[in-house]
């Protein structure tokens, strides 16, 4: 039966998530000083963190005629002008410097035929930026940096270990309870910084890409102590992924070529100020647009009923057919494999049948620049967090840089913190942990009549789904809303049918489930407070246009245990660039010559 | 694809240590329709019928190794397994083999990690570099040389696939030597001499008696047969060259 015994251990730095984002943070805090001791959880062995399905790439400024201002510019505009700027001006800085010490760590980036590492055209990036290996390029990151890790010992590694709970005394983050799932047993560790590198939180939805521990872990235990997340109504839908499933088929696919094609076999993405359609891909335009676009122009074409009725609902289709068998093997192997053994499709011969997914949570736990959160000993990388890169929509291969750039930030923050502050009151972390552990296990203990975990789960990402997809309006909203709440009522008496402590997984669903609900609380609430459209939140109510007077602000989600949470809202940080219009296609080119003229003619001004 | 929901049988060998004292099959019945995966079967019985099955599984796309299991008998991912091709059925699901059940289809790792820890498992640079100096210059077709075998997620399902595993897990084993050549064969690297030495020991590749079947039921293709082979060429050079020269030799 249940036992109330928990290991207790000290540790300078505890990092909750061994994912590229905590891996890299784990590298950094050991290289910035072997003398901390470092404590590396994660609810899964590394490898199998949700980094290791990232296909398409890294990006970081690399050709002679690209620069960090060009780099700057596709971010921030990408991002619907949501982005701290001067974050982003060090993301664009630091993010060369992080590829090349990936290659020296052994990653096998495609290369060209000189042997330089290569890059590809990704969507909504004005120059060929993102460093890739072949389409499995989050996979080699995340082994890269995992076998990398090994070499140090001061990295002590947690794997299967499930976080309940941060520890916050004083007012300050000092460190994490977790369970070891193998024996269900309760493992404290007190830590002087404690990184929190979870991932994001796609489960929320119904049809998303991602993997099924993405459940916003970390996220929700910031939020519960009162850090507020940040721009969470801005959620990022993938245009081409796998019906029924949501499995990724890579930005790359367009990358190197692809089309999308509408029932018609017509390149729809031209009726949506993306074209003119071209034979050959050009940067920014048609399938080479950013992704929030293109999820938006589907909804359209099916509006219109132009979509081709497939068994999982209305799909568009990916059309690689003209790239051929020969290079669709060596640059895209992985999606060729997919297609075959989850479809029956061959890429070569025949178009994959698409719809857009949930993708990534643009949003997160607040951060500043430096990766610290409002609550002082924590910080936040990767998608979990809200350093303030990504905006109102993120560019695809921007998120794979930014948990190496801010990784290591978060490393050197976390160092710095740790060597300015002594342990706590261990007595009194020991007692908050006692108390969670007893949370914990009433999930176990209660037997009842209660709902099933998964009842509840498709619940909420049906009703995420109706309220907070493509497009929004705020009766929809709202009802997600009510939905929200009424299911965390009833999350109070879910039961398990599993009452044993050893792996026992629907003890940790259920548990997920609960971190679930409370991000997708924040992300409803938030798209229903900011009433203008911008980015990845678009509204049909009145709300259809960028209101920069009012909404040119992050929202901030304050948790309000079983009531609603307190939207508030926070500012931008611009420095170069003011909001302007976000246009891509030849637009876009009209768009980029006037500002640039713009900024010629400044200079001729101030010179 | 049809989307007629069908039903299949899907036997599992349950092991709840808490609750029994050795395995014991149960059998359930599954709807499904033609895409669905094994691990999709898996994933009904846990949130519909029985909340206590226990299996590993993350990324559905064959990517992140978690949900390797005997599927009627073979070493495979449930996620890449489909239940179309198994029909009619029962379908019989247990744990990987090889390896020690912790809990129903959840074997320990444990042993398959510390192998993978001791080979020094990065980069040893052959002539350092700094981060100013840029990228090391690696062709294509020296990236050719290692790529496939940096392609292991892994899954262990060679582990249960090699007979001699089975009889002696202090075997280095094929994915792990794969994953030791994948970096012996990489052209930045100069680590070469220190994994030898768990290549030539007694439990390196000379316990592989060229079965092959791992490279049979590797979803990568990363053919680990054909690095433990290699290395085995690599293993008998140090053998002659000891003769003829200090350690390590050329």
């Amino acid at each position: 039966m249940p036992t109330t015994t928990m290991q207790t251990l000290q540790v300078d730095v505890a990092i909750v998530g061994a994912g590229g984002a905590g891996l890299r943070a784990a590298i950094a805090v050991a290289e910035a000083d072997p003398s901390l001791s470092i404590a590396l959880i994660s609810k899964v062995y590394p490898m199998r963190s949700h980094t290791v399905a990232a296909e398409g790439g890294a990006a970081a400024v690399t050709q002679p005629h690209d620069s960090l201002e060009a780099h700057f510019h596709d971010t921030v505009a990408g991002g619907d002008w949501l982005c701290e700027q001067d974050v982003v001006e060090y993301f664009v800085a630091h993010s060369h410097e992080e590829m090349v010490q990936m290659e020296h760590w052994g990653c096998p980036w495609s290369r060209t035929p000189d042997g330089r590492a290569n890059v590809r055209a990704f969507g909504g990036m004005k120059i060929e930026r993102t460093w890739f290996a072949a389409d499995k390029t989050g996979f080699h990151m995340l082994h890269t940096l995992f076998q990398t890790s090994i070499k140090y010992p001061s990295i002590k590694r947690f794997d299967e270990h499930f976080c309940v709970d941060l520890l916050v005394d004083g007012g300050r983050a000092q460190g994490v309870l977790a369970i070891n799932i193998a024996s269900g047993e309760f493992q404290l560790i007190q830590a002087k910084s404690v990184i929190i590198a979870t991932g994001g939180a796609g489960r929320v939805f119904r049809e998303n890409t991602n993997g099924g521990i993405v459940t916003g872990d970390g996220m929700a235990l910031a939020y519960r102590h009162g850090v507020p997340l940040r721009d969470m109504e801005f959620v990022q839908y993938h245009p081409t992924c796998m019906p029924g499933t949501g499995l990724l088929f890579t930005e790359a696919c367009r990358g190197e070529g692809g089309f999308l094609l509408n029932k018609d076999g017509y390149r729809y993405l031209q009726d949506y100020g993306l074209g003119p359609a071209s034979p050959k891909p050009v940067n920014k335009a048609m399938e080479l647009g950013p992704r929030d676009r293109l999820s938006q122009a589907f909804w359209h074409e099916k509006q219109k009923g132009r979509t081709v009725d497939g068994p999982h609902g209305a799909v568009v289709h990916l059309d690689l057919r003209h790239l051929g068998e020969k290079y669709l093997r060596e640059r895209l192997p992985q999606i060729y494999e997919l297609a075959v053994s989850y479809l029956g499709v061959d890429p070569a011969k025949a178009p994959i049948p698409v719809l857009p997914a949930v993708h990534y949570t643009m949003g997160g736990i607040t951060a500043d620049g430096r990766t610290a959160a409002p609550l002082p000993g924590l910080f936040s990388v990767g998608e979990c967090s809200s350093v303030g890169i990504h905006g109102a929509n993120r560019l695809g291969s921007n998120s794979l840089t930014e948990l190496l750039v801010f990784g290591k930030v978060a490393g050197i923050e976390a160092v710095a913190h740790a060597k300015a502050h002594g342990h706590g009151d261990t007595a009194t972390l020991a007692r908050l942990a006692q108390a969670s552990q007893a949370a914990a296990l009433a999930i176990i203990e209660r037997r009842g009549s209660g709902e099933r975990v998964a009842t509840l789960r498709r619940e909420m990402a049906q009703t995420m789904e109706d309220g907070c997809g493509i497009y929004r309006s705020a009766d929809t909203m709202q009802a997600t809303c009510d939905k929200l709440a009424e299911l965390k009522a009833r999350f109070k008496t879910v039961q398990v049918d599993d009452h044993s402590r050893g792996w026992n997984t629907e003890w940790l669903l259920a548990i997920e489930l609960g971190y679930l609900l409370d991000v997708a609380q924040a992300m409803a609430h938030s798209a229903l407070a900011r009433r203008e459209s911008r980015g990845s939140h678009q509204r049909l109510d009145g709300f259809e246009a960028r209101d920069d007077v009012n909404y040119l602000q992050h929202s901030l989600a304050t948790y309000a245990g079983d009531a609603a949470p307190i939207i508030s809202y926070g500012p931008v940080k611009i420095t170069t660039s003011p909001p302007g219009t976000r246009a891509y296609g030849a637009a876009g080119e009209q768009a980029d010559a006037a500002r640039q003229a713009g900024q010629s003619a400044q200079e001729t001004a101030h010179g | 694809m049809a989307e007629t929901t069908r039903s299949i049988e899907i036997e599992v060998l349950r092991y709840r240590p808490e609750q029994e004292d050795a395995p014991v099959w149960q059998r359930y019945t599954v709807p499904f329709t033609d895409d669905m995966s094994v691990l999709q079967g898996l994933q009904q019985i846990k949130d519909d019928q029985d909340g206590s099955l226990s299996f590993r599984w993350s990324c559905r796309m064959a990517i992140c190794g978690s949900c390797g299991m005997m599927v009627d008998g073979k070493p495979k991912l449930s996620c890449q397994t489909f239940l179309r091709d198994l029909l009619p059925g029962p379908v019989r699901i247990e744990a990987l083999a090889h390896f020690p059940i912790e809990r129903d289809l959840i074997v320990s790792v444990d042993k398959f990690v510390d192998k993978l820890e001791a080979i020094k498992p990065y980069l040893i640079p052959k002539e350092p570099r700094t981060l100013a100096q840029g990228e090391y210059l690696q062709t294509p077709a020296q990236l050719q040389q290692y790529e496939q075998f940096s392609s292991c997620i892994n899954c262990m399902l060679c582990y249960a696939a090699c007979p001699q595993y089975g009889l002696d897990d202090k075997f280095v084993g094929p994915g792990v030597l794969a994953l030791l050549h994948r970096y012996n064969a990489d052209s930045r690297d100069g680590g070469r001499e220190q994994r030898m030495e768990v290549v030539n020991a007694n439990e390196g590749v000379w316990s592989c008696t060229a079965v092959g079947y791992c490279s049979v039921v590797c979803p990568k293709h990363v053919d680990p047969a054909h690095a433990v082979n290699q290395n085995k060429v690599n293993s008998a050079k140090d053998y002659f060259l000891r003769f003829v020269a200090p350690k390590g030799g050329g």
